[in-house]
């Protein structure tokens, strides 16, 4: 868990003063329910990647390499556009 | 070198406006604020102000344009009165959240309904609670000086907090008075440069405006507007002490009048105080000791240095030209009264509301209050000049 800020340490006005710091806040403590990829099934097609809202597929030369679990908030959007159902959505509890 | 002009009070404070010259000022017409715009209009058409003046369609969007033009780093005022306030409200709040330093004048104006287009103080007393700084004019020349010295203190980096400079309707803006205006060179220097932070049109600093903020950082931004009020009054005090010098009128939180020695005192805000001068003057001259304390600021609400102006008299009447309908009395009493709660000292308090929608208050009904006070003839709450 990322420490809250006291008021005196934080910009005045609720304004956000660096570009990009979204990264910085941890929307995966929001998630009831895990994407689980079979990596037999996947064909790298990267459609999830680009339904994706949160950034959280992450691809490197072509392929995917694994899914940012600080950040998925498990909307299971990867899941349902998968056209070979290689995504499951699983929920934490039971997920290792 | 000063100009000394004939001027209503809505003539002075567009003329504060003029040496202002603010980089935006978007403003909507209603009475009895309409000629504060009208001959501000008039400067930018012959050229003697920079201000790029937007025409809008409504005080919502006025309001919403200066926090848009403030947001981007310029020097942004607006004026209202009354319903043009209450339409405003949502973004009066954003203005001050986001910290911006808007200078608003606000022609005090009762609210409708039923309609009425005089003075009372409904409309400033409902945005108490707003985050904005609130001044009162006792007369044209403070009408003026206090927009003058408003951008200065809203603009104080310990402050960014955006202000309202209140003058009564019709009373004083509307009534031609003498006023001196401070020469335009030292008017500007006075002034000064406007100090942005994180203005929105620094591209190479880029920031974000408004985000959504829950209930995890909300209350502290909160807690943040609580702090910057606090250090208001000190800035007030700095700010009208600076402008003494520069003018001879010297300003602080409050003025009093013959309160040293007082046995029976009233406060008040804005042009009711010019009455209440001559009613304790005459009063004095009965062998009644009478005091003023004349209020200049309301927000934020000077707690310690009100008990310590009334602590030694016996009575005190507290004029409010506002109600607050199922409250306990008008907000300036129901505050003082409050304030004197663990005092060693506390006078017996009442309050009068009066004034309400233009209603006529003169030196009479003043000293009517005081003898009533000491007589026992007073409730908690008194309403002055209302028909049974
Ligand atoms: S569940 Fe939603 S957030 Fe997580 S990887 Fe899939 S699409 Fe992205
Ligand atoms: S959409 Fe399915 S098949 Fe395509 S890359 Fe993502 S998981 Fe693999």
């Amino acid at each position: 868990m990322r420490k809250e800020k006291g008021w005196k340490e934080i910009p005045e006005g609720g304004l956000i003063v660096e570009p990009g710091n979204a990264r910085e806040y941890n929307t995966g403590s929001w998630r009831s329910s895990r994407p689980i990829r079979d990596e037999e099934k996947c064909t790298n097609c990267l459609i999830c990647w680009i339904y994706c809202p949160d950034s959280s597929i992450i691809v490197k030369d072509n392929e995917i390499v694994e899914i940012d679990l600080e950040h998925c908030k498990g909307c299971g959007i990867c899941a349902t556009e998968c056209p070979v159902k290689a995504i499951k959505m699983v929920p934490e509890g039971e997920a290792e | 070198m000063s100009n000394i002009q004939a001027l209503t009070g809505d003539g002075s404070v567009a003329n504060a406006m003029r040496q202002i010259n603010p980089d935006v000022v978007a403003v909507y017409p209603i009475t009895p604020q309409t000629e504060i715009a009208q001959e501000f209009a008039s400067f930018v058409s012959d050229g003697l102000v920079d201000t790029e003046l937007i025409n809008v369609e409504s005080e919502h969007s006025a309001m919403s344009a200066c926090v848009g033009a403030s947001a981007s780093g310029a020097r942004v005022m607006t004026a209202t009165s009354a319903n043009g306030l209450a339409l405003m409200w949502e973004i009066v709040y954003i203005a001050a959240s986001m910290r911006l330093p808007i200078v608003m004048p606000v022609v005090n104006r009762a609210l409708s309904g039923p309609i009425n287009i005089h003075c009372d103080h409904s409309d400033c007393m409902g945005a108490r609670d707003s985050g904005w700084i609130q001044v009162h004019s006792e007369n044209a020349q403070e009408a003026y000086d206090n927009t003058i010295q408003a951008v200065r203190i809203g603009e104080q980096e310990k402050v960014r907090l955006p202000v309202m400079v209140n003058l009564d309707g019709f009373i004083l803006s509307h009534g031609m008075e003498r006023v001196e205006l401070l020469d335009d060179a030292e008017a500007t220097k006075f002034i000064g440069e406007l100090k942005t932070q994180y203005p929105l049109l620094d591209v190479d600093h880029p920031v974000t405006y408004g985000p959504l903020d829950l209930y995890d950082y909300y209350f502290e931004h909160k807690r943040q507007q609580v702090e910057a009020m606090e250090n208001v009054l000190e800035v007030i005090t700095s700010v009208g002490e600076e402008f003494g010098k520069l003018t001879g009128r010297k300003y602080g939180i409050m003025e009093k009048y013959k309160l040293d020695d007082a046995e029976v005192a009233a406060v008040a805000l804005g042009s009711t105080n010019g009455t209440a001068q001559a009613a304790v003057d005459e009063l004095r001259e009965e062998g009644i000791r009478a005091g003023l304390l004349k209020l200049r600021v309301f927000r934020p609400f000077p707690v310690k240095e009100i008990v310590e102006a009334l602590s030694n008299a016996k009575h005190v009447a507290i004029f409010d030209r506002s109600i607050s309908f199922g409250g306990f009395g008008g907000p300036l009493f129901t505050e003082i009264r409050s304030a004197f709660l663990g005092n060693d000292k506390i006078p017996a308090t009442a309050n009068y509301i009066y004034g309400l929608g233009g209603r006529d208050i003169n030196v009479e009904d003043i000293k009517t209050v005081y003898k009533n006070l000491t007589s026992g003839k007073s409730e908690t709450v008194n309403y002055v000049n209302v028909r049974e």
